[in-house]
């Protein structure tokens, strides 16, 4: 039977089952493929903080979803147009986000009563006019699954649990992605267990052919490749690049890697990834609390390494008196906040960007330090280049943020040549004899104000530094009150200075004659982006620019906001940019604040900036009351 | 010795320029100037030599070495130490703390360096009291302390720190008193040339908020020093009279040698694995006011922890050879948009 190919722009799938379903490894197999053939693509896991809720349960449900298309796309989809529900809970916690007259595939076996009932379903959904609105394919996968293994020697149990296999390789057909690379896979995963191996693979192409066969799906789709520039490419998570970057930053500098952390959800994946590197010199210490992790670090900066602690926001504010200490003492040193949603513990899981005032004034004394935030899971590895840069030329601590978006989500990435990127090698001058009689530890480059970077074993530089504060040049104790405020100035100064080697701000204003600016950091870029298209598209005109730098801000950054009648700053929490921008340059900068543990949909933005479009327009209000 | 040999360094030029600012009498003076005066034998070039603190009158000691210092932040000297020398071997790293710097604020780092067996040298000063905050009772203040903060008499449990670094699976473990100072000398170069963590407590008076707190040991030391000796009958006194025994029960008892007669006597083995007989003799004495033991508990051999990180990197450069960043940015799945 031949079925027709139906050629399609951009699709949104999300796989939704229980945690225990692998429905990340599903996702994530599907995203390989699909960069495989070329598409453009961006992807969003969502899953629970317990490591295993009880079965069935709605709190454990986990999902996957990915949007990709035949151009270059910036956010994993508003809406999913394609719902995998593997049972009654993942159906219900995610039906709301389907897209109407979406495809809905459920696992038509798991949809038993008990099931029925943790998912809090009064009757079967299938049996009602809940689901009316959607093109439904109710598929016995479990039953389909075991029916294919029948031959195999293997417990009904694990005969089950290859039931993601199928739901893969049907949604392989549907969106004409070939087998290979995933068989491959699936053999080289278990490669120690053959038996299961099979199976896995056998469950696959029978999901494959269930989808070419049988009369219930009448055809599938084609997504045509992306128009991506020219290079070779391979996909990336922002934990994986922003783990790569600090290598590349050790490599490129001739330092030596070393990372303090303490195990956190998000953040951990890099502490795994930089443990995996041995062979590049970088030494990785998990240390027995966050406060030990920076400890640590700050101790291997002392000593000439290029020092890095990896963290999310509630070990930030453990670290807080160590990161004061590193102004102090003017050592360089990256500090990662892989930033979810707070305060307390929060949502571990979920992505926030509530961290930025903390990391701006999170300190006791006047503490000031860089800040760089990455846009996207490539932007990862550039920025830890970036922190790498300001923390060597002007020895400071810098805080880099991510968040939990960026850290999971995934993006194609196309791989840098190494000769492009930034040779880091001259930044880093140890200081080789005394700059005096005795050495001056605290004798300031004129330029960048940074101090000298003391290697201990160089002959002649013993020197002692600390906490307290110290005389200017000597770096001796000092309770001078005015040389106490002379150093606060200039370790302000100092980072006021980064100012002068950043970029100007890049706005993105198609004609040019835009009254509404559009301003983001941080993970917001893609959807920033993408509600910016779709206001142009409708006729809109919008201006858009993102930061990279929020410590210090570029010094054009007056100028531009000056220059728009309106500005507007998206952010995942309550307007901490908003807050630094009103009070730094006195605009009225306007704020679009949610804080859902999601990315921002294109879909709202663009509703956010069409109201700022209309306020231009609209009678004034509040200023013209009598 | 020939005659461009380095000539031999003296106490005195390992004193820094910085005027030393302890009270008079205080008893970091006489573990300043034993440090000071052991260095030229360690045979450490100074400027490998890094001395970290802590917060704490004793956590000021960085600023009178001339070496490398690092004053750092209250109870964190260990964790910074153990990034000093993980990633650097070259460098011989001490860390000076204090009762409260050590066991209060800073416990967890203590254990940990312990049980890591980095290479460092701990230098406890226990002076049963917080000093540079005017006279708070610490956690290795007698029960029932009357202090500024306990007017009506502490309430918690004194630690032993000697059985805490047992207990912390340390492999260098010893005690000495500030003003003993050949012994203090003796234990430090013992501690100095140890590989791993080598925990020293130094019983130290602080004449102005706890004065004569270790009287009972400096007072009558024959009385109440109990001297461990590796490889001797554990005995006292001014006739050695007195001695150590294992009763029955498992449980060591301090007794009259003439009592129990010499071959009962405990040999002290300080390099025994199980550590379980130096712990025992740590709870000799709980707080110092009667026979105390001091000298060195333990002393085992162990891989240190930045011996073990430095053959990781090593093992991992012969089997995979050096690291090449173009291979690990391609990783293994790749592909290629053309123009
Ligand atoms: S307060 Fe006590 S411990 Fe501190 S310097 Fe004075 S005498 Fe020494």
């Amino acid at each position: 039977m031949s079925k027709t190919v139906e050629t399609l722009e951009s699709v949104t799938i999300r796989f939704a089952g229980d945690s225990g379903d692998g429905m990340q490894l599903t996702g994530n197999r599907f995203t390989s493929v699909t960069a495989q053939v070329g598409n453009d693509l961006a992807t969003l896991p969502d899953f629970p903080a317990e490591i295993r809720a009880p079965a069935g349960s709605l709190p454990g449900v986990s999902g996957f979803q990915l949007h990709f298309a035949d151009h270059d796309i910036l956010t994993p989809g508003d809406q999913p147009d394609v719902l995998v529900a593997m049972n009654p809970a993942a159906l219900k916690t995610n039906l709301g986000d389907l897209a109407r007259g979406g495809t809905l595939i459920v696992n038509g076996d798991a949809f038993t009563r008990g099931n029925l009932k943790k998912a809090a379903y009064s009757q079967d959904p299938r049996g009602d006019d809940s689901l009316g609105g959607y093109r439904v394919f109710d598929v016995p996968i479990t039953s389909l699954t075991v029916g294919a293994l029948s031959e195999q020697e293997l417990s009904n149990k694990d005969k089950q649990r290859a039931k993601n296999m199928f739901a893969l390789g049907l949604m392989s057909w549907m969106f004409s992605r070939p087998l290979e690379k995933t068989v491959a896979w699936i053999e080289d995963k278990f490669r120690s267990a053959p038996d299961i191996a099979t199976a896995n693979v056998t469950a696959l192409k029978a999901g494959f052919a269930f989808g070419e066969t049988t009369e219930m799906f009448a055809h599938s789709y084609e997504v045509a490749p992306a128009h991506l520039p020219a290079g070779t490419y391979r996909q990336i998570t922002g934990n994986l690049a922003l783990s790569y970057g600090l290598v590349a930053a050790a490599e490129r500098s001739g330092l030596p890697l070393f990372l303090g952390g303490y195990p956190i959800t998000p953040a951990s994946d890099i502490l795994h990834e930089l443990s995996r590197h041995k062979h590049f010199g970088v030494r990785t210490f998990q240390a027995e609390d966050e406060i030990a992790g920076i400890g640590a670090a700050l101790g291997a900066a002392f000593a000439g390494n290029l020092a890095v602690t990896t963290t999310s926001g509630p070990g930030i504010a453990l670290k807080g008196e160590s990161i004061g200490l590193a102004v102090s003492v003017e050592l360089p040193l990256l500090i990662v906040n892989v930033q979810r949603g707070g305060p307390s513990t929060g949502l571990p899981t979920k992505t926030e960007q509530s961290d930025l005032l903390q990391g701006m004034f999170g300190r006791n004394g006047e503490a000031p330090l860089p800040i760089v935030a990455a846009a996207n899971p490539g932007d990862c590895f550039d920025v830890a280049l970036e922190a790498a840069r300001i923390a060597l030329t002007y020895r400071t601590p810098v805080l880099l943020l991510s968040d939990g978006y960026l850290a999971n989500g995934a993006e194609p990435w196309r791989i840098p040549r190494i000769a492009d990127l930034p040779d880091l090698s001259d930044l880093v001058q140890f200081a080789p004899s005394p700059n005096g009689d005795v050495f001056q530890p605290y004798k300031r480059d004129p330029d960048t104000l940074a101090r000298p970077w003391a290697r201990p074993g160089t002959v002649g530089l013993e020197h002692r530094i600390g906490g307290l504060e110290k005389a200017d040049v000597t770096g001796n104790i000092s309770y001078d009150p005015e040389n106490h405020h002379h150093m606060t100035e200039l370790r302000q100064a100092k980072i006021d200075g980064i100012a002068a080697s950043i970029p100007p701000v890049a706005v993105d204003d198609p004609d040019g004659d835009a009254r509404v600016l559009v301003l983001g950091w941080g993970s917001t870029y893609g959807p920033i982006h993408a509600a910016a298209r779709r206001v142009r598209n409708a006729g809109g005109k919008v201006a858009r620019a993102h930061l990279r730098h929020l410590n210090p801000l570029p010094t054009d950054l007056g100028e531009v906001l000056a220059r728009y009648d309106r500005v507007l700053v998206p952010e995942m929490n309550m307007g901490q940019l908003r807050l630094l921008l009103r009070a730094r340059y006195l605009v009225d900068v306007q704020g679009y604040n949610r804080v859902h543990g999601l990315p921002f949909t294109s879909r709202e933005l663009a509703e956010a900036i069409t109201g700022q479009l209309a306020a231009l327009t609209a009678p004034a209000t509040d200023e013209a009351s009598p | 010795m020939t005659d461009t040999a380095a000539p031999k360094l003296s106490r005195k030029d390992f004193s820094s320029d910085q005027e030393v600012r302890w009270c008079p009498g205080c008893g970091d003076y006489a573990i300043l100037a034993n440090v000071q005066g052991m260095m030229p034998d360690l045979g450490v070039d100074r400027e490998r030599l890094v001395f970290v603190s802590g917060i704490g009158c004793s956590s000021r000691f960085p600023y009178y070495m001339n070496t490398y210092g690092f004053h750092s932040i209250h109870g964190r000297a260990p964790a910074i130490a153990t990034g000093i020398s993980t990633s650097r071997p070259d460098l011989k790293v001490f860390v000076i703390t204090g009762d409260g710097d050590g066991l209060s604020i800073g416990g967890n780092h203590l254990i940990h360096a312990l049980r890591r067996n980095v290479n460092l040298v701990i230098i406890l000063f226990n002076n049963q009291i917080y000093g540079l905050t005017k006279g708070q009772y610490s956690p290795t203040s007698e029960l029932g302390k009357v202090t500024k903060s306990t007017p009506a008499g502490s309430l918690d449990y004194p630690f032993n720190p000697v059985s805490i670094a047992l207990g912390a699976e340390a492999t260098f473990v010893a005690r000495s008193i500030d003003t003993e100072r050949e012994h203090l000398a003796h234990v430090i170069e013992l501690a100095a040339r140890h590989h791993g963590t080598a925990f020293i407590e130094v019983y130290q008076n602080c004449n102005i908020f706890n004065d004569g707190a270790f009287a009972a040991l400096k007072d009558h030391p024959e009385a109440n020093q109990i001297r461990l000796e590796h490889g001797q009958p554990i005995r006292f006194g001014a006739d050695h009279e007195r001695g150590v025994v294992m009763g029955d029960d498992g449980a060591l008892r301090v007794v009259d040698v003439a009592d129990v007669g010499e071959d009962r006597l405990l040999v002290h083995d300080a390099h025994r694995e199980d550590a379980s007989l130096a712990f025992a003799l740590s709870r000799l004495a709980h707080t110092p006011t009667g026979p105390t033991p001091v000298g060195l508990f333990r002393q085992v051999e162990r891989p240190t922890y930045d011996g073990l990180m430095e053959q990781q990197l090593v093992d991992a450069e012969q089997r995979r050879g050096r690291g090449d960043l173009a291979r690990l940015l391609a990783g293994s799945d790749t592909w290629t948009v053309g123009d």
